[in-house]
């Protein structure tokens, strides 16, 4: 049964992901990558990465995709480029070198059967203390570093929007005066 | 002394650093020292390791200074060779070279009315180059293998061209065409060329005879392995028995070589460069293409003895093109009107007496006469010199006469050489010459013949040439005005000089004739050179020794032949001027060709001047214009642009085209790292 | 439930990213561009969270949970940037940001 509902869900993201890309309209699109993302967050759940299921629907389906169509609209860029098909020759050698991507990742994949060092942080462990606990206790101690790191980086990040927001605004109350 | 003979070298080189490098800043006067200087000292470290050398007994010793190169089985050693041979080149060449560089210290000043001196534009070039010839002039003769003589041969011709083409930015002059009298058309001389031209032409001929020097020494190395003069191991020890397992092999050897003194002693067919060569100052006429450079063939032929006596063929070869030179140059100069011009016939005449004697085998006399012609025939060119300083560089005789009332010691000491080199007995000349004649005659009478008439054309044209410049009325009155004396520097080395020519004969008295008449005088030359000769048997010809009464004949035959050209040029130039006027209207097509120097530069210029040209040319046009600049140079420039052109359409700004330009890459690497 | 190998999940997310790779080379639309961009991110975080889970590993999910911080920050910023050139340009067609050529 696992392996079926991988399957079924499998389909949906890549369908999803073709029409990502190959949709004219551009809020289809972002629709389309709502569901991608969507799926993906399926995915964590089943792999037993419940915490990070949450986080991708909060952050990845709720924020980014929210902050694309808040986008959009504010450009009026509904309407994609223009083109009249995308079967051009130039696209299919893109696919072809893509195709090779694929067959290469694909063949390491099977060949390379992994094997690494086993961890301790087992379904069993997960059941029993909670995966946030676990993951909280090893966020805060090992990674504790790269965790501050990204909080500046978060930081930094707002500082930058809030200074390109102000000069917009600037530019703007400049154009009014006129 | 002997270990110190490198100073020889060293010291004009020192000359040639102080001279050529601070030359100009230290001003004439300074440079005028440094340059005799040098030489001087040269040959006071050259007399010092010659007595020692004498105090025991002549033997060849070898200073070796350090070892060149190494390559496989050759190992050059620069080491230097002192033995008589050697010696007394370096004496010649030093002391001759210091007496011709005082000279050179005024000659190369004008002096004008007011006493006003005016140095010459590059006078400190001048003493540099002239200390540098003398420096590679005793690399040639000190030098004790092949290719330490080779390194010096080349030196010395470099020497030659850089000097001869001294005065670079003069241009070519013409000649006046002689004057045949009202009722013929004046003889048309071709034009003289450039100094920069002659040089050249020097350097070019010289080289041809290069060709034949350097696959002689190719030769030399290819069959004995080495090309050491002395040791056991050395060309001159082995060469009789590498004759007798490789016959024909030394002949061929020393016939090359002999190609190369062809062109560095001018005999026939490569002696077209030494009259030209006159193009350069007096002194360097006087010094490299009278007293040394130019015996440096004779030399080296005289070095090899040991060669050329298993060679008899060869060295009849040598002899009969010495011979033949001789007259041949002293036909011509019978009828030059360029003062330098003559001497430089007469010089190319000479040498091959020089070699003359020494294709008989008769090495000794062809160094005495190599030593007796330096005195006279240096003496003879400064002489000339000085006549030019006097008339501001007029050099035709025609323009000349009467000049022994206005220059006594020019006169006297130009009739002294001229004496000497007339063969006028007592005179040095008198007795080398005669030495060259009775050994000639010992091998081959024909050559002899040849050498005899020769000696009265000597005779007849050296003082045809004193009788038209210094006697008689003066054919320009206002030259003749303003000639005077030269200086002290220059009256000095002519008068050494001029001593030099009485005396010279001392070196090299026929001790045997003396000895008959109960004059026990020795032959101090063949006492000095005699531990060079390796084999006791050193003459071709096994010559059947000449009796008393021949020589005796011989030798009042040469004194009776000089003493007749003399008179006979008096007669035609002082007595009864008619005569030659006369005569030279009658045979005008001889007078021509000899005036004309039987064509031989047009004959040259023809067949092989043109056609070099024209591939030159061929090749400069066609080839290095058309495949190397255009196809090559300019073609991989074009090339280099187009491929630029095709990069520049990396950077399109196209954020598309880069990223598809890192995902190519992210494929390469993933593929790397995947594959492996 | 029967296990799904490791290796379906790895090959799933290489197709992801290779679709996601295509878009951006495809599409000249900026914003379909960081959409995809997006996309590939998290073909990035699935392998991630594979791995964790198979090999019993927190640093995984780690990681992940910081590529999530990152990509935020950046779609942040370069759809700010987008909005920012597009007031210059008026332009949202990748193709016309071409200042940088030669």
């Amino acid at each position: 049964m696992g392996l079926n509902l991988f399957f079924i869900l499998a389909a949906i993201m890549l369908v999803s992901a073709f029409g990502v890309i190959f949709n004219r309209n551009v809020v289809h699109s972002a629709l389309a990558l709502l569901v991608n993302f969507g799926t993906l967050a399926v995915f964590y759940f089943m792999l037993n990465a419940q915490f990070l299921a949450v986080v991708q629907i909060l952050v990845y389906a709720g924020a980014i995709v929210v902050l694309f169509l808040f986008v959009v609209m504010l450009l009026g860029a509904e309407l994609g480029e223009a083109v009249p098909s995308w079967l051009t020759l130039r696209n299919g050698f893109l696919i072809a070198l893509g195709l090779v991507l694929l067959t290469l990742i694909g063949t390491a994949v099977f060949e390379n059967l992994i094997q690494g060092a086993q961890g301790d942080f087992t379904p069993e462990a997960i059941a029993e203390f909670g995966q946030v606990e676990l993951i909280g206790s090893v966020l805060f101690t090992d990674y504790v570093l790269a965790f501050q790191l990204v909080g500046v980086l978060l930081s930094v990040g707002i500082i930058g929007i809030v200074w390109l927001a102000r000069q917009q605004v600037k530019s703007e109350a400049a154009g009014e005066k006129e | 002394m002997i270990q110190l003979i490198w100073l020889v070298i060293a010291l004009p080189i020192i000359g040639v650093l102080v001279n050529g490098i601070f030359g100009r800043r230290l001003g004439h006067r300074v440079v005028a020292v440094v340059g005799p200087l040098a030489v001087l000292a040269a040959f006071v470290m050259g007399l010092g390791a010659f007595l020692e050398l004498l105090g025991r007994g002549g033997e060849a010793v070898t200073r070796p200074l350090w070892t060149w190169a190494t390559i496989g089985t050759l190992n050059i050693e620069v080491s230097l060779l002192v033995d008589p041979l050697s010696m007394l080149m370096v004496l010649v060449v030093t002391g001759v070279g210091f007496l011709i560089l005082v000279y050179a210290t005024d000659y190369m000043i004008h002096h004008d009315e007011a006493g006003q001196a005016h140095p010459d534009r590059d006078y400190a070039r001048f003493f540099t180059f002239l200390n540098l010839f003398i420096a590679s002039m005793l690399v040639l003769v000190l030098g004790d293998n092949y290719l330490l003589m080779f390194v010096g041969w080349e030196l010395v011709g470099l020497c030659s061209y850089l000097l001869i083409g001294f005065w670079y930015d003069r241009p070519a002059e013409e000649q006046q065409p002689i004057d045949l009298g009202p009722d013929q058309e004046p003889v048309k001389l071709a034009p003289l060329l450039s100094p920069a031209a002659s040089g050249m032409k020097a350097f070019v001929v010289n080289r041809i005879g290069d060709v034949g020097f350097a696959l002689g020494i190719f030769l030399i190395w290819n069959v004995f392995g080495t090309l050491q003069f002395l040791g056991d191991n050395g060309v001159f020890v082995r060469a009789a028995a590498v004759d007798a397992t490789l016959p024909g092999v030394i002949s061929w050897i020393t016939l090359l070589l002999f190609i190369g003194a062809m062109g560095k002693s001018a005999q026939i067919p490569l002696y077209v460069w030494l009259p030209d060569a006159m193009a350069g100052p007096t002194p360097v006429s006087a010094l490299i293409h009278a007293a040394t450079m130019v015996t440096a063939g004779v030399y080296m032929i005289v070095r090899s003895n040991a060669l050329y006596s298993l060679t008899p063929g060869v060295s009849l070869f040598v002899a009969g093109i010495g011979a033949g030179t001789a007259l041949f140059a002293a036909t011509i100069a019978l009828v030059q009107v360029d003062l330098k011009r003559i001497l430089a016939y007469s010089t190319v005449s000479q040498l091959g007496y020089m070699f003359m004697a020494v294709g008989v085998g008769a090495y000794t006399a062809g160094m005495f006469h190599l030593v007796t012609h330096a005195f006279f025939k240096a003496l003879l060119f400064l002489g000339a010199g000085s006549v030019m300083h006097a008339l501001h560089d007029v050099i035709d005789i025609r323009r000349m006469g009467g000049l022994k009332n206005k220059m006594k010691v020019t006169y006297w000491t130009f009739v002294i050489g001229g004496l000497a080199l007339a063969g006028f007995p007592l005179f040095s000349g008198f007795f080398s010459k005669d030495e060259i004649l009775a050994d000639a005659f010992a091998t081959s009478p024909a050559l002899w013949a040849f050498g005899i008439v020769t000696a009265g054309l000597t005779a007849f044209y050296t003082f045809r040439a004193i009788f038209i410049a210094f006697h008689g009325e003066p054919r320009d009155q206002h030259l003749y005005e303003h000639a005077h004396e030269s200086r002290p520097p220059i009256t000095f080395a002519l008068v050494v000089l001029a001593i030099l020519a009485l005396l010279g004969g001392l070196l090299g008295l026929p001790a045997e004739l003396l000895h008959e008449v109960g004059l026990d005088l020795p032959h101090a030359l063949e006492n000095t050179l005699e531990p060079i000769y390796l084999t006791a048997e050193h003459s071709v010809g096994a010559a059947p020794h000449l009796s008393f009464g021949a020589e005796l004949g011989l030798l009042s035959t040469s004194a009776v032949v000089a003493i007749a050209g003399i008179i006979v040029a008096y007669l035609f130039y002082v007595a009864r001027p008619a005569i030659p006027q006369n005569l030279v209207r009658s045979t005008r097509s001889i007078f021509n060709l000899l005036a004309n120097k039987y064509y031989v530069d047009e004959l040259y210029d023809l067949i092989l001047v043109r056609p070099a040209a024209a591939l030159a040319r061929g090749l400069s046009e066609g080839v290095d214009k058309y495949i190397i600049d255009l196809i090559l140079v300019d073609g991989s420039a074009r090339v280099v642009g187009w491929i630029g052109g095709l990069a520049g359409h990396l950077q399109s700004g196209y954020l598309r085209h880069y990223a598809l330009a890192t995902f190519i890459g992210v494929l390469i690497m993933v593929s790397y790292f995947f594959l492996r | 439930m029967t296990e799904v190998p490791v290796s379906y999940y790895l090959l799933l997310s290489a197709m992801l990213f290779t679709i996601g790779a295509g878009g951006v080379l495809i599409r000249r639309n900026t914003i379909i561009i960081l959409m995809c961009v997006e996309m590939m991110m998290n073909a990035v975080n699935l392998t991630f969270i594979a791995f964790s889970r198979f090999l019993n590993s927190a640093t995984g999910q780690i990681f992940v949970f910081m590529i999530m911080a990152v990509a935020a920050v950046e779609v942040a910023i370069g759809l700010a940037l987008l909005v920012e050139l597009n007031r210059h340009k008026r332009a949202v067609n990748v193709d016309e940001i071409n200042s940088l050529k030669g």
